[in-house]
């Protein structure tokens, strides 16, 4: 009888000895490595930013005006004109953008299907995210600008052309995870179509659509390019957003920056900061939003 | 012989109108809101296509061929673009070289090495890159991050002086703007969003592939190199292709760190151009043909970065579609 041993097989689990485990511990420290590449220059703007900007942010620089010379000494004048205008032009940008962006995804998700027509829009409005925004401010410059002129207006719609593409995309992914036990559910009762979707399905979505729309304010809010030849140069605030030149934070610090005056530098890393902070709040609301209030996520 | 017909049981007797004639308009006219609302995208895209090649198009058929030669001189109403496509390529190229190891390493990292939880603070992180506006990379370029550069530059230059190939790539900087420059500060820019779509890349890869290789006992390592890579490598072309598109495109930072200089030089530490900084910088003070041209420029970009994403875009979608099917 041939002798069967019972007992049970030892495997080795310790891990592979030698070169084998040199390289692993290599790619591993890499990896971590290139993390650590990210943070180094991320952590060097935030404190270049904060610690420059910090002492020119006060009242007067963020309400002032008007907007003084790029030769002016630091503290003259303030960026009040700026500050207004960022927020105005992106506001009337999100009033335009957002609608759209959203009834384009409603489109794509409840209607379109796997249609080709569907597929086609979904596809170009991906592509579309890749255009360079300078392309977006050359469009509206010859579309608008050349006709009517320079105004908040046309700042809005270049900013706009570039959320839209964001805003639909967001907007998709979002409506995709609306399970479909709801719609079939008020389909059911006897509900139509636009209002199942307006009243079951876009309710349910909302957390994420909301957080996708910050992301996409926050993206435009920091765009200078599609402003340079839309909205002009003001140095005093315009509340008009329709008409007359305008200015907004990205472009003062374009201008300030080209400038080799301290004055100008003061001023720039000063409107960075606030343009900083305008990005990062939205961005940490886009987070809480999307904490506290998406049902649905991915 | 019957057609069949959909007809409402409830409606009212002897009412041929099929069920889809019968929504009510609000219905309809929602239906064809939302519709239009997705053909905007098109019309847009269309719409910049054909309206800013008009205003170009004297630049055009004026200069022909000549586009692509380096004769640039405004004054002279000589308006070859090659010296901006070449800064274009080369920034661009630079800054994909030192992003992508960067981003697939940390796509691998968030993927495959960190417990779940951690992944989440880390894409927080990666993604704060890309909030920081463009013209803010720029400001900090210029001032900060060039000044400091150039000490560097300079020590490189000396250290590679007569060495052959070297020596012409990195000669002396005139001063911390430069091409090689403003390829760094691409690199932080585009390094999120090649992250995020490599790691989406990296994700789909199946867990019993992965369990699979390391029953064979393979380190992790190994388990990248035999299951994940593979699986992933077409759509982190796909990712790293949109990285690309995103800096050719990118303005703003370029403008201010690049040194605006249209010149073709192979010296990496020179001043140089891209067509959306030369766009950005040139075109409040331009009329007329310089104008013309300045749109052509900007015709090119855009026809540039739409071929790019169209192929990107596809690659990642069959490569995506091809997953699932599996």
């Amino acid at each position: 009888m041939a002798a069967v041993s019972t007992e049970p097989q030892q495997v080795d689990l310790r891990e592979p000895a030698g070169w084998r485990r040199t390289k692993n511990r290599i790619a591993t420290w890499l990896m971590v490595l290139s993390f650590v590449l990210v943070i180094i220059p991320l952590g060097f703007v935030l404190v270049s930013v904060i610690a420059k900007g910090a002492s020119s942010i006060n009242w007067s620089f963020l309400t002032g005006g008007p907007v003084p010379s790029v030769v002016a000494p630091a503290g003259v004048g303030g960026l009040g004109p700026a500050v207004l205008g960022t927020i105005e032009i992106t506001a009337l940008a999100t009033v335009m953008a957002v609608p759209l962006g959203v009834l384009g995804a409603i489109y794509l998700n409840e209607y379109g299907g796997r249609n080709w027509l569907a597929a086609l829009i979904g596809f170009m409005s991906d592509v579309m995210t890749g255009v360079p925004s300078i392309i977006m401010g050359l469009f509206i410059f010859t579309i608008w600008v050349l006709h009517f002129g320079l105004s908040g207006l046309a700042g809005a719609f270049a900013l706009g052309c570039l959320m839209l593409p964001i805003v639909i995309r967001s907007s998709y992914e979002m409506l995709r995870l609306v399970p479909n036990a709801l719609r079939e559910g008020s389909y059911a009762l006897g509900a139509t179509k636009a209002r199942v979707t307006v009243t079951v399905v876009l309710p349910a979505a909302i957390g994420g659509i909301v957080s996708g729309v910050l992301l996409a304010i926050a993206r435009a809010a920091g765009e200078t390019a599609p402003l340079l030849f839309c909205i002009g140069a003001a140095e005093t605030t315009n509340s008009n957003v329709f008409s007359g030149a305008n200015t907004a934070l990205p472009l003062q610090i374009f201008s300030n920056a080209s400038q080799p005056y301290t004055g100008a530098a003061q001023r720039g890393w000063g409107a960075a900061l606030t343009l900083i902070a305008i990005c990062f709040i939205l961005m940490i609301a886009a987070r809480l939003v999307t904490a506290r209030f998406a049902r649905y996520s991915r | 012989m019957s057609t069949v017909t959909r007809v409402d049981p409830a409606g009212p007797a002897g009412s041929t109108r099929s069920l889809s004639q019968r929504r009510p308009l609000g219905d309809r006219s929602f239906q064809i809101l939302a519709l239009a609302c997705g053909l905007l995208v098109l019309v847009i895209l269309v719409l910049i296509a054909v309206t800013t090649s008009q205003q170009a198009s004297s630049w055009f058929s004026a200069e022909g061929f000549k586009i692509f030669t380096n004769n640039w001189s405004p004054g002279a109403n000589q308006f070859g673009a090659l010296a901006f496509i070449y800064g274009t390529a080369i920034t661009a190229v630079i800054a994909i070289i030192m992003s992508v190891p960067v981003s697939v390493g940390i796509a691998l990292l968030l993927t495959e090495v960190v417990p779940h939880r951690w992944a989440r603070p880390i894409v927080y992180v990666v993604d704060l890159l890309a909030v920081v506006p463009s013209v803010v990379w720029g400001l900090w370029g210029i001032l900060v991050f060039a000044p400091w550069l150039q000490k560097i530059y300079t020590d490189i230059a000396g250290g590679v002086n007569g060495v052959p190939v070297l020596g012409p790539l990195f000669g002396q900087p005139v001063s911390g703007a430069s091409f090689f420059t403003a390829g760094i500060i691409l690199a932080f820019m585009i390094t999120p969003i090649v992250t995020s779509l490599s790691r989406e890349v990296i994700a789909t890869v199946p867990a019993i592939d992965k369990e699979g290789a390391y029953a064979l006992g393979a380190t992790r390592w190994e388990m990248i190199r035999g299951a994940v890579w593979p699986h992933s490598q077409g759509g982190v072309v796909g990712a790293v292709l949109l990285g690309l598109g995103r800096a050719m495109g990118e303005t703003i930072a370029v403008a201010l760190v690049i040194g605006s200089s249209p010149e073709i030089t192979s010296h990496l530490f020179a001043p140089g151009y891209n067509l959306p900084a030369g766009i950005a910088n040139l075109f409040g003070e331009a009329s007329g043909e310089f104008r013309a041209a300045l749109m052509g420029m900007g015709v090119l970009l855009f026809v540039l970065t739409i071929i790019i994403n169209v192929v990107a875009r596809g690659i990642v979608e069959r490569n995506a579609r091809r997953k699932r099917g599996a």
